[in-house]
């Protein structure tokens, strides 16, 4: 392989190959579309295991243990290749139902699983967080006349997801490194742009480095921007 | 039907499970070797341990499975060729090992690191004054007390490990997952096969759990500072 065709490579794993979106751009596009569901879902599934009655809450608890036990490539496979067992799916499928269709596009599968698995780890730590919500800031609000949900909405969410920031950083480098699962769907981000081209040339070391070295980049860019909010937000536990 | 595959599923989980514990006694000695040399070692050394943590934790684990699943055995093969041996074939198994081993390493040097700095300075100062040397003195003072602060990290990537460890059948090893694929496209039954080793996967996750937590309480006994929070 010489530098020429090195070069040539570069295209495909940054925006496209000519035909496709492919390589960091489908990568950033799974992120992104993973990100916000999952957060926002991660807010609900914790507010419902902390506050919820306690049925929802027992629900709530056995879902997210199921998708923090077990292996986001295995959630994949239930949800790409497992549905297809089922009898409804296969009848949506014939009838077109564009729900079901839903399910054999496989960006949708990849950021379905994404969200279920990152969002039970985040709620998992909001979770922690909220149950040791200082007790004398709950007396206060209610004190103030706010009603529960108020006094979630108004304290313990922002109170939370502040000193949250820290653990969510990890968080969201998982979730930028779990992206990389969707090349076992067909995807071609990142890694499923270096694997077709180890397909192609049997040469290992420059399609994985290019593909190591961009979620290096990747990596330290989503550290550098969580460092940015943790200033912002995170002002007031600097010591001046 | 579906009991045929049983005993075929079971034997996939022991080869699974002997992936797992392999590369979990791997990761856990590249782990204290860097975490020691990270703390204690020479400059050079040290520089070294970080960039190892630094680049395999900003990389995806798949893709340094499959960089050094497919490049390691070219690696090796091109310095036997310049030595004149024959190429060998790198085996599935000990390269998935390898591989996980390799990135979890990474994980448990700074989880070691991080409970190696909890014990107490003035200690180890007076172990010297007792007359240890330095291996009597991470072995009977450091160690011991450092366990009981590593325990929950130690669990944390430990089941990290055993959930990435079902990436090795993307690279043919014939695991449990493998198995699971190959019985659900037989019977068309995938969903209830991958559901199946999921199953495996939580029961696994839960005895973990619970035999960590009963370790934690005995380490706890160990040390000065962990009591109080056990």
């Amino acid at each position: 392989m010489n530098l020429q065709t090195i070069l040539d490579t570069v295209p495909t794993f940054l925006w496209s190959d000519g035909n496709d979106v492919t390589g960091l751009a489908v990568t950033a596009k799974l992120f992104l579309l993973s990100v916000v569901p999952g957060m926002m879902l991660a807010v609900i599934m914790a507010v419902g295991q902390v506050y919820g009655p306690r049925p929802l809450a027992m629900l709530i608890r056995s879902v997210s243990y199921f998708f923090r036990s077990t292996p986001l490539y295995l959630q994949l496979m239930l949800i790409y290749y497992g549905l297809s067992q089922f009898d409804v799916v296969q009848l949506g499928w014939q009838n077109d139902q564009p729900f079901w269709l839903l399910f054999r596009d496989a960006t949708f599968c990849a950021t379905l699983a994404l969200v279920l698995n990152t969002s039970a780890y985040v709620a998992e730590l909001l979770a922690g967080m909220m149950v040791t919500f200082p007790r004398q800031e709950w007396v206060a609000g209610e004190a103030f006349g706010m009603s529960r949900a108020q006094i979630i909405r108004r304290l313990v969410l922002p109170a939370t997801l502040r000193r949250g920031i820290p653990a969510l950083n990890n968080e969201m480098v998982f979730l930028l490194h779990a992206t990389s699962l969707a090349s076992t769907v067909t995807l071609l981000d990142i890694t499923g742009v270096a694997r077709s081209f180890y397909a192609a040339t049997y040469s290992p070391f420059i399609p994985f480095l290019l593909a190591a070295a961009l979620y290096l980049v990747c990596t330290f860019a989503l550290i550098f921007l969580f460092s940015l909010t943790e200033r912002r937000w995170l002002a007031f536990t600097r010591r001046s | 039907m579906v009991i045929d595959y049983l005993p075929l599923l079971l034997q996939g989980a022991g080869l699974s499970l002997c992936v797992m514990l392999l590369a979990l006694v791997l990761a856990l000695i590249l782990g204290l070797i860097n975490a020691v040399v990270k703390l204690f070692g020479p400059p050079w050394l040290r520089w070294l341990s970080t960039g190892y943590t630094t680049l395999v934790r900003g990389i995806p684990e798949l893709v340094i499975m499959l960089l050094l699943f497919f490049g390691g055995e070219m690696l090796v093969n091109g310095f036997l060729g310049l030595l004149g041996i024959g190429p060998v074939h790198f085996n599935t198994f000990l390269s998935g090992v390898l591989a996980i081993g390799f990135v979890f390493g990474a994980y448990y040097t700074e989880t070691f690191r991080g409970a190696f700095q909890t014990v107490d300075q003035g200690q180890l100062e007076a172990a010297v004054a007792y007359g240890m040397h330095p291996g009597q003195v991470f072995r009977r003072v450091m160690l011991p007390q450092m366990l009981s602060f590593a325990i929950p990290g130690i669990n944390n990537n430990w089941l990290g490990l055993m959930k990435a460890s079902a990436l090795v059948s993307i690279l043919g090893l014939e695991d449990m997952v493998w198995l699971a694929e190959q019985a659900g496209r037989a019977t068309q039954k995938p969903f209830l096969f991958y559901f199946l080793i999921s199953l495996i996967y939580m029961v696994i996750t839960a005895l973990s759990g619970w035999m960590f937590s009963r370790l934690a309480r005995r380490y706890a006994l160990y040390s000065s500072t962990a009591r109080d929070t056990y």
